[in-house]
């Protein structure tokens, strides 16, 4: 019984990329050219990469939408750990010094390179996300060589820095709300600053988020004390 | 196109490999390759005949850094579980186990 | 002509790797698969002329997701090697 299972579905797999490859393989010329309006719009948008201007100020929404997922996403995380959440823990175990002494050298190049990749996200491939990988990635090896505890919960200034992208973002959404416009619209003049400004606070709080993803997770040591 | 027609397939591999495998963190692998088939398709059909398109890869950015979110959810779940229970798998359910 | 050779070679190691990665028997070989079928869905970003997705791949998708599965594998062998004793 169970083979036959195994097999209908993988007939059923084979048998969709044979029908999805045959009707890519026939599709007609796309009706809308997308590219080119985001070029044509380009100047406006107050960057000069159109990736950047596409999903901090064309497609704002799904960006800001997107941060407040994490922020939901990492909450689920601090319910499912319990109250290890709440204590920072440090790295059980004996880190080598190789370890210590190479996560030292590496840490600050890795800020400079997360500011670097944010700073570049304007006119060359980079920006916010990049650069908050790259941030959580330096927090996660000075975790990892034993140097610093994880992130414990109840401080203020951690939280702050947690959602400070997902305020700051909704901050300049909502602002021109104020002087009759729509959500969402940047005055062109000051595009590009306020995108570097959103982008500021959405690598500060994705470096952040994304470490906390990988900190936060269950103990072994912890039981279920309910 | 070459690229969407890969990304059909570890759509369908991965799909495949959700279902069948038992093991929580193959799920898990699985979910994330299967997503990653879906953003080859996004951009390989995008930019088939050869000018890049912009607005899929921004919708891919966004796509990958949730799609950790939602890897990084389910494996504290997994990890509950695996507190609560002994291992990573589904428990079995109802009296005619 | 090159580059179809190269992309042909790219997709073959993609499913590959993927392939591994959902029916390797050992645990930590899985993973770490999934960590190389990662870095080479960065070389496929890269070859689509989508280097922000590249970038973001390298480090989120394998990087991150990868340490993420890692640590779950070291976790259970833990509590495996934990509960024999």
């Amino acid at each position: 019984m169970k083979t036959l299972m195994r097999l209908l579905v993988l007939a059923g797999c084979a048998a969709f990329v044979a029908v999805a490859g045959m009707a890519m393989l026939v599709l007609p010329e796309p009706p809308i050219r997308l590219a080119a309006r985001v070029s044509a719009e380009l100047g406006n948008s107050g960057v000069k990469h159109p990736v950047t201007a596409v999903l901090l100020n064309f497609r704002g929404y799904d960006t800001l939408l997107e941060i407040a997922v994490l922020l939901l996403a990492l909450l689920g995380i601090a319910t499912a750990a319990g109250g290890d959440a709440v204590t920072g823990r440090r790295l059980h175990g004996n880190p080598q010094a190789f370890l210590q002494s190479l996560a030292r050298l590496l840490a600050p190049l890795m800020v400079m390179t997360a500011g670097y990749l944010l700073w570049a996200g304007s006119h060359r491939p980079g920006g916010a996300f990049q650069a908050g990988a790259v941030l959580a990635a330096g927090i996660v090896l000075l975790y990892l060589s034993g140097l610093l505890p994880a992130p414990a919960g109840p401080s203020w200034l951690l939280r702050l820095g947690l959602v400070a992208g997902f305020l700051v973002f909704v901050a300049v959404t909502a602002v021109p709300l104020f002087s009759g416009g729509q959500l969402l619209q940047y005055p062109p003049d000051m595009a590009g600053a306020l995108i570097l400004l959103i982008e500021s606070g959405l690598t500060l709080s994705l470096g952040l988020i994304l470490a906390a993803l990988f900190l936060w997770l269950p103990d072994e040591h912890e039981e279920a004390e309910e | 196109m070459l690229f969407a027609l890969t990304g059909i397939v570890l759509f369908a591999g991965g799909i495949a490999g959700m279902i069948l495998q038992s093991h929580l963190l193959r799920k898990i692998m699985a979910f994330n390759i299967f997503g990653s088939g879906a953003f080859l398709v996004l951009v390989g059909l995008g930019q088939r005949d050869g000018q890049i398109d912009p607005v899929p890869q921004a919708m891919v950015l966004t796509g990958i850094v949730v799609s950790v979110a939602a890897t990084a959810l389910a494996l504290a779940l997994a990890r509950r579980l695996l507190n609560l229970t002994g291992e990573m798998r589904f428990p079995r359910e109802g009296p005619d186990d | 002509m090159s580059g179809l050779a190269f992309d042909i070679l790219l997709v073959a190691a993609l499913l590959w790797s993927a392939a591994r990665a959902l029916t390797a028997a050992d645990l930590f070989r899985a993973v770490v698969m999934f960590i190389v079928f990662g870095l080479l869905m960065a070389l496929a970003w890269a070859r689509l002329d989508a280097p922000d997705i590249a970038l973001a791949e390298a480090a989120i998708g394998a990087g991150l997701s990868g340490a993420l599965l890692l640590d779950t594998v070291g976790h259970l062998r833990a509590k495996k090697n934990g509960s024999r004793q």
